[in-house]
This record gives structure tokens, sequence and C-alpha cells, in this order.
């Protein structure tokens, strides 16, 4: 299954909710550009909605901590929220657990930007 | 191919193409080989993660360089080859990931999937290529209990 993902706007952040696979090649590439879309046209409070991704290798992990780097140069900030078991437990072992805010439900995270 | 001799190997082109099938293979002979679903999607990232390796760092897609990609089922484990036709890794430059400098690199955590998800990972760089050897241990008498084919 290939990576989708859309993008909502809730109180002034975008909720991108990303389903499939978060891998090298085109799911990588999808949400790089996602990302990029949303801080160029001044969204700069971005959450991620991973409950729909099932699977993510190295690449995409990278391309989870590029996003997190280049909001937060930006002046944004970038949160993670309702991880799948699989994920979670990938961030775990990669101590990126501790680097990301992961949320795991919506509202709270909405409300964490204010 | 059928899985005949506790042996199949495969090769294949530079290409991503190449890691989805390595993948693929990889989930299908696990799941055969009876291991649980936890330890068949370790199995299968670590050997996407190989495939990755010899692919782009390996490799570099070159056209006419070859993945070759074995899985042999010992009387204790699933032993699974990967080796390319690169320049050879230096080992010395693997980095570690969880250093906090290395924390929020965006690469470089390949090697270190494999380890945690496999028993065993032997890495043999050569002027002629890397290969790879990720080991899984079988547990109890489920696993290999029947013979996988394609």
């Amino acid at each position: 299954m290939s990576m989708k993902v859309s993008s909502r706007q809730v109180d002034g952040v975008t909720i991108v909710d990303c389903s499939g696979r978060i891998t090298l090649g085109e799911g990588s590439v999808i949400l790089r550009d996602m990302v990029r879309d949303l801080l160029s046209k001044g969204n700069k409070k971005i959450v991620l909605n991973l409950a729909d991704v099932n699977y993510i290798d190295s690449s995409g992990i990278g391309e989870l901590v590029s996003a997190f780097t280049t909001t937060k140069n930006q002046g944004g900030e970038l949160k993670l929220l309702n991880l799948t078991k699989k994920v979670n437990d990938l961030l775990q072992i990669t101590k990126l657990y501790t680097v990301f805010d992961v949320k795991d439900d919506e509202a709270s995270a909405v409300k964490s930007f204010k | 191919m059928a899985m005949t001799e506790q042996r199949v190997s495969y090769t294949l082109d530079s290409s991503l193409e190449t890691i989805d099938r390595a993948e693929e293979k990889a989930t299908r002979i696990a799941t055969e080989l009876g291991f649980g679903d936890d330890e068949v999607m370790q199995i299968s990232m670590a050997v996407r993660e190989a495939a990755v390796n010899a692919v782009l760092h390996g490799n570099s897609y070159a056209p006419d360089k070859k993945v070759t990609l074995a899985f042999e089922r010992t009387e204790s484990d699933l032993v699974i080859t990967i080796r390319d036709q690169g320049k050879g890794m230096d080992l010395s430059k693997i980095p570690n990931p969880l250093a906090p400098e290395n924390l929020l690199k965006t690469s470089g955590r390949g090697i270190f999937l494999m380890r945690s998800f496999m028993d065993v990972v032997e890495i043999r760089p050569s002027q002629s290529g890397t290969e790879l050897k990720l080991i899984k241990h079988v547990h109890g008498s489920t696993a290999g209990g029947k013979e996988a084919s394609q």
C-alpha cells in the first residue's frame, strides 16, 4: 500500500493525516513535499497523524526527523499523533521517542500548541 | 522457484523495486517457516534495510551491478545473505545512531535496526562488494516445520 497524505486545519493547527507506508522512495517524498508545502504557505503548527501508518523503514524515520528539524528551523513545531505499536516501538529503540512530542489524541495535540 | 534443499537464492537488479521484492520474499519465507508475526516483521524489516544498503550504498543503483539474496534454513537458524557488487563499506565509519550528536541525523539507522531485529548480523566488506549475513534463531518446533515454496 502506497503512502497517502491529506491535510486539514483545526484551530490554527494543521493536521496531516497519513496512511500507508513511509519508506524509501515515494512514501518519503510524498511526506517531504507535504511538509515543505505547508511551511511555504506559513503553516508552522503541524501534527502528523500516523494512526494509519502501518510500516516505516529507516528512510521513513529519517523523513520524520527531517520534517521535525525543517519545521523547527523555520520557527515552527511538528508533533506526532496516534502512533501504531510498530511505529512507537521503532521510535523507542532509536531513542527518537524522547525527541518528538508524541500525542495520543487530537484535541490535546491541538491544544498543546497554545 | 521452490525452497528445496532448504535454500533459495535470487539475483536482483539495483533498483527500488528490488528493495520491495526482497522485503516481500523475506515476509513470505519467514511466514512459511512458521515464525510469529513480530518475528516476521523483524526479519522482513532487516532484509529491507540490508537491501537498501546493497542497492543504494553498495551498488549505487548501477544497472550493471546485481544484488544477490539467499535464504537458507539450517537446523537451528534462518540465515539470510545479501551481497552487493559495490566498493565495500568502511565499518569504522558506521556511526552510532543513538549517540546524542547523531539522534537528529536523517540517515545511518539501517545497520542498527538490522542488529536490533536479528540475532546475529555479520558484515563482510571487500573490494568487490559487501556481504551481509542476517541470522534469526528458530525457536520451538514450529518454525521450519514446513517447507517454504514460491
